[in-house]
């Protein structure tokens, strides 16, 4: 087996507010290989968008901090640098776009300056020519019609379909080994979320990239992810291929996530099938499994001791006792 | 029996600008709309972004002033009412909105919040009025202390169940949810669905059905309203829509719906381009600039919602080429 671009072990993300400590991430580990898309599906509130804040060294600081554990870039331990060579890992080697483009592209500056920010900082030697045909470059690559006229407008004067593509835009620049991409087609109509999620594909397909994807729409899932991990509560819950997941959902939440979708193959006006109850707080999380509160098949281990992620192969791994039975 | 009927409805809304600050356009953000909803059943209105959908729900409850039009309820045009006969008209008609943290007023408590309905219509003495809001609490889920609690303590599925309870508090006939589930993740989606189809069940109100994401939308109604920029490109019952879809748009917005199931991955991207502007759309059809079969009547007539020959006259369409169109 070759070495994984990216190895995440046993990682442990805390938050410390005026209500507690809140234990964000528990105990999560995963690897993606290059030119691999990674899946992150869960609802509101499970570590997701912690988790890729984690990888980054982006958690708003003073209250969020990892706590243990190790995120190796090619073996090297991204949460033991320094501020300083964390610089030169990010937008060089990876790379963030976020859902709503509008908060994360500064709305008094030009797309030429956002874009030629990111090229100066990651390549000083750039000439002021070379940068702005490498920008124009880029726009076109990413599908943006009359680049040269785009590069003079401010965010505000573009769609949120134009806004996501300049964020990939700006994201690609110093050609990333990895792209995090979180919920990046959440806010878009879904005409436009079908040409952005066919970009991403086609870029892939051109740089190698690896994509780590984090949504909570288990169609978008569907549609690139080559694995997927399932988060609830701060936990992997269930991680497998992209068709293994699919075909035999093992956790009790994952089958439960996928029943409760109304979808277009299914007879409509049918009562669907539900999760009971809500989430635990993360200051107050049970003992044991943190899903038991809401499963039908909890019993008595399940509200002392914490389930493994485990399973009969390397290709689908489930955090729950009770896996071989629910098998069949 | 046709509780709602809906002529003609336009909504225009002027745009201030220039120096001595005067009118320079207008916006047409319901540009000739007409449908009806017949009592106990569903109509959902299906759109992206900017469509008009939401304009159309506040100017049925008379929260905006229509341009021009004609609305009546159960035969009784309602589209200049005022004062105290709009007061008895929202009796009848209510509304649920899509982010329950705005909708429900953060000062006062639940028990407050579910009694105002009825001190506004003078229903009941005090005492009948509190064991009604025991009892709305009890129809929509939520335990009985909730009387004390504050909307901040609730989370967004229950507030959205506060908000059902509200809306149904005096037994209307028809009820607007506008986006009512787009906020909430799956598993609390599932459990809000359920429960407006239920209350539908018993209490035989009609509902219009305002949502962008067309799985949902298919789950709840009877009949179906396809938008694009403030028009009704189709109208149909809702399994000939999803069988049988002539509109280009709604072919295309049906298509790039991603489905839960990775073995049905989409190999093209069905639709190009962005919408346009609604403060310059293309005159005559909306959508020629991004339909593929688009033909040079298509940017000299606007075509009209009508039902093509030989099929079924409830299914209306405004294409030129509609029913001759081969799926691509």
């Amino acid at each position: 087996m070759t070495e994984a671009l990216l190895e995440v072990k046993h990682l442990a993300t805390e938050f410390i507010t005026e209500q507690g400590v809140a234990r964000a991430l528990d105990d999560i580990s995963f690897h993606i290989n290059a030119g691999e898309t990674l899946g992150i599906v869960g609802e509101s509130g499970c570590g997701k968008s912690v988790t890729s804040l984690s990888i980054m060294r982006l958690l708003p600081r003073p209250a969020g901090s990892i706590v243990s554990g190790e995120v190796l870039l090619q073996g090297q331990d991204l949460t033991r640098l320094a501020p300083e060579e964390m610089h030169h890992i990010r937008g060089n080697r990876i790379a963030m776009i976020f859902q709503e483009p509008m908060t994360a592209l500064n709305p008094v500056y030009r797309v030429e300056r956002q874009l030629g920010e990111t090229l100066v900082l990651h390549n000083p030697q750039m000439s002021k020519d070379e940068i702005r045909a490498a920008s124009i470059r880029m726009l076109k690559r990413v599908g943006i019609p009359a680049p040269e006229r785009r590069m003079q407008e401010y965010p505000h004067q573009l769609s949120g379909g134009m806004r996501q593509r300049v964020m990939i835009a700006i994201a690609l620049l110093c050609e990333p080994e990895i792209l995090i991409a979180d919920e990046p087609t959440t806010a878009l109509d879904v005409t436009i979320q079908a040409q952005i999620l066919q970009l991403l594909k086609d870029l892939q397909q051109e740089t190698g990239m690896a994509i780590i994807f984090i949504t909570h729409d288990l169609g978008v899932i569907a549609e690139v992810c080559d694995r997927v991990l399932v988060m609830y509560s701060g936990r992997i819950i269930e991680q497998a291929e992209i068709h293994t997941l699919f075909d035999t959902p093992l956790h009790p939440y994952t089958r439960g996530l996928m029943n409760a979708i109304p979808r277009l193959d299914k007879p409509a006006k049918q009562v669907l099938s539900t999760i009971p109850g809500m989430v635990p707080s993360l200051f107050d999380t049970p003992p044991g499994c943190r899903f038991q509160n809401r499963c039908e098949y909890a019993q008595p281990q399940c509200r002392a001791t914490t389930p493994p992620l485990e399973g009969d192969s390397d290709q689908h791994q489930v955090r729950c006792f009770r896996f071989r039975e629910l098998m069949h | 029996m046709e509780i709602l009927k809906v002529e003609e409805l336009k909504m225009h809304f002027p745009v201030y600008g220039g120096i001595f600050y005067r009118q320079i356009a207008r916006v047409f953000a319901v540009d000739g709309v007409s449908f009806s909803i017949e009592a106990g059943k569903t109509l959902g209105l299906v759109g992206e972004s900017g469509c008009g959908k939401s304009t159309i729900g506040r100017a049925l409850l008379r929260l905006y002033e229509p341009t021009a039009g004609r609305i009546s309820f159960e035969g009784k045009d309602i589209t200049h009412l005022s004062g105290s006969s709009l007061r008895e008209l929202r009796s009848d008609m209510q509304m649920i909105f899509q982010d329950p943290f705005e909708s429900l007023n953060p000062r006062h408590t639940v028990g407050s919040i579910l009694e105002e309905p009825f001190q506004i219509h003078r229903w009941g003495t005090p005492l009948e009025r509190r064991q009604e809001v025991l009892r709305l609490l009890d129809r929509v889920g939520m335990p009985a202390d909730s009387v004390h609690k504050y909307p901040h303590e609730f989370s967004g599925g229950q507030r959205q169940r506060i908000g059902i309870a509200r809306a149904i508090a005096l037994k209307p006939k028809l009820i607007i949810c506008d986006e009512a589930v787009s906020a909430l993740d799956v598993s609390i989606q599932s459990q809000i669905l359920n429960l407006l189809v239920e209350l539908q069940q018993e209490m035989g109100m009609a509902y219009l059905f305002i949502a962008h994401d067309l799985s949902v939308i298919r789950h709840v109604s009877d009949q179906i309203a396809v938008m694009y920029l403030g028009r009704i490109v189709e109208i149909a019952e809702r399994d000939s829509l999803y069988k049988n879809p002539l509109h280009p748009y709604t072919q295309a917005l049906i298509a790039s719906i991603p489905v839960p199931d990775p073995r049905r991955r989409k190999t093209f991207t069905p639709l190009q381009g962005e919408v346009p502007s609604p403060l310059n759309p293309p005159p005559f059809c909306h959508f020629v600039e991004r339909c593929a079969y688009a033909q040079a009547v298509c940017s000299q007539q606007t075509p009209q919602l009508s039902s093509i020959d030989g099929s079924d006259p409830s299914h209306r369409v405004a294409c030129h080429f509609a029913g001759r169109l081969s799926h691509k």
